[in-house]
């Protein structure tokens, strides 16, 4: 087996106790004291996270533009300057390829922030579309990423900051932003369904930064978290996870980002012809939230019955931190979508009874 | 790591303590420290067989699931229904509050066959 790849903040990881395990590749630690309390901290003060495993590709060139309205399905021309846009990166046939976000730094220069365990994937998927008026670059190795969420991230934040943070509106960043005289792109995006910043910065400035915002957030009670509270919160939020939500077999649609995909943005995209039709006229299949009837927890690829029948799996599913209830975000037939339909999930050897419930199942209140 | 001397542990992480002929079984506080936040306990019926080595039930943490193991066969003449509203005992008190079954074993050999807490505490150490 290949050695697990370590973010700039694996010895810090050590000298915390925290032990790794291995998420695509990288040593990443699952949690840091408890999932339930780095969850909880996000969602009442602040947690931070590191995510510096995220990979990181810049495209530059004057088809900068061409070239990204023709591999992603959201609108890219819509994006401004120091703004950030969530799309999708699809197949022919509307598979996903990555779920992804867009910087806009200039006219033609643009920076991707993609999954860990895509990138390889990802670049070279870009690379076979590029023209000679776009130059690609993945910098995953020198970029580090830091994610600071809760309700008082921005005060924690602003602690180390110059910049008036409040300046920065929900998706978008500023760039070369000082945080205690280390220069980061600082963006208002996160994964955990929270007002909250990601931080890039340099690979070698992330150990000292790490320290001094949980030094900073000390006095809010923030916690350092790890990949456990990650996947609760941004389950409980319905922010999919490539791997799970979203895979090369599942289209945006399905997994309800529609939002991402602008089939009538002007311009032909990859997978366009499935995406327009399934937008349109509706998917076969629906990514819906199920909350267990019966006493188990539904879990990734447990598979779902309704009369009988197979109807589709469980994408994501556990017990809701927040609300202490079994749910699960679950791919089934369109046909038994609408909600309260009573479902059958396959938990071992016992069919359990849940039913269909809205999702996401948890939303901030602004 | 607290692994009282009057138990006796398997190679699956639970302890089993004897007490007037049955055998009070839970798992460790190394095992729940290695779980996590455990949310969901599902436990077999009093009067099911379990038999050793053979999963008898589960536990769930916020993250996974996990089987429990038999450490002894016998039947199940008690579980500790607690555990279905109060799973976090299993983290809280791994030894008392969360006992899970207590079993009338057809074995009693099988009890003197687990490890002692030195000779469990090696083991995980060597993990």
């Amino acid at each position: 087996m290949e050695a697990l790849k370590k973010t700039p903040l694996f010895e810090t990881y050590q000298e915390m106790g925290a032990k790794t395990i291995d998420f695509g590749g990288w040593a990443l630690p699952v949690q840091f004291s408890s999932i339930k309390e780095e969850h909880e901290a996000v969602r009442t003060k602040a947690g931070l996270f590191d995510v510096s495993h995220m990979g990181e590709i810049e495209v530059k060139g004057t088809g900068a533009l061409e070239f990204l309205q023709l591999t992603m399905t959201n609108d890219v021309s819509k994006l401004k300057e120091g703004g950030a846009q969530y799309t999708a990166m699809c197949y022919e046939d509307g598979g996903t390829v990555d779920d992804l976000l867009i910087y806009k730094k200039a006219d033609d220069q643009y920076l991707l922030v993609v999954n860990a365990a895509n990138t390889e994937k990802d670049f070279n998927w870009l690379k076979e579309h590029a023209g000679n008026d776009v130059t690609l670059e993945n910098i995953s190795d020198k970029i580090a990423q830091l994610a600071i969420q809760g309700p008082d991230a921005e005060k924690v934040l602003q602690k180390l900051a110059e910049t008036d943070l409040s300046e920065i509106k929900f998706f978008k960043f500023k760039d070369e932003v000082e945080l205690n005289g280390k220069e980061a792109l600082v963006s208002r995006t996160g994964y955990t369904g929270e007002d909250g910043f990601e931080i890039y910065c340099k690979w070698e400035d992330a150990p000292a930064l790490w320290n001094e915002l949980l030094e900073a957030g000390e006095e809010y009670g923030i916690l350092p978290c790890g990949l456990g509270a990650r996947d609760t919160l941004r389950f409980e939020a319905k922010l999919p996870l490539y791997g799970q939500e979203l895979t090369k077999e599942i289209t945006p649609i399905e997994a309800g980002i529609g939002f991402a995909v602008k089939p009538d943005k002007g311009v032909d995209f990859i997978g366009k012809d499935v995406l327009k039709e399934q937008k349109e006229e509706g998917a076969k299949r629906k990514l819906v939230g199920i909350e267990m009837i019966d006493k188990g927890i539904p879990r990734s690829h447990y598979e779902v019955f309704a009369e009988g029948d197979k109807i589709g799996e469980v994408t994501t599913g556990t017990q809701s931190p927040t609300l202490k209830k079994n749910v699960g975000l679950a791919l089934i037939k369109k046909e038994f979508s609408a909600l309260d339909t009573e479902v059958e999930v396959q938990v071992r050897k016992k069919r359990l009874k849940a039913k269909v419930v809205s999702a996401p199942f948890y939303k901030r209140q602004k | 790591m607290n692994l009282p001397k009057e138990l006796r542990y398997s190679e699956e992480h639970e302890w089993v303590k004897s007490e007037d002929g049955t055998v009070v079984i839970g798992i460790t506080d190394f095992a729940q420290s290695e779980l996590g936040d455990i949310v969901f306990v599902e436990l077999p019926e009093v009067g099911d067989k379990v038999e050793s080595d053979e999963p008898f039930g589960s536990v769930e943490s916020v993250k996974t699931v996990s089987e429990l193991y038999a450490p002894i066969s016998g039947k199940v003449v008690a579980i500790n229904e607690d555990l279905d509203d109060s799973p976090e005992f299993v983290n809280e008190s791994p030894y008392e509050k969360a006992w899970m079954i207590k079993v009338e074993p057809s074995n009693t050999s099988e009890i003197d066959d687990l490890m002692s807490a030195e000779e469990y505490e090696k083991m995980i150490s060597e993990e």
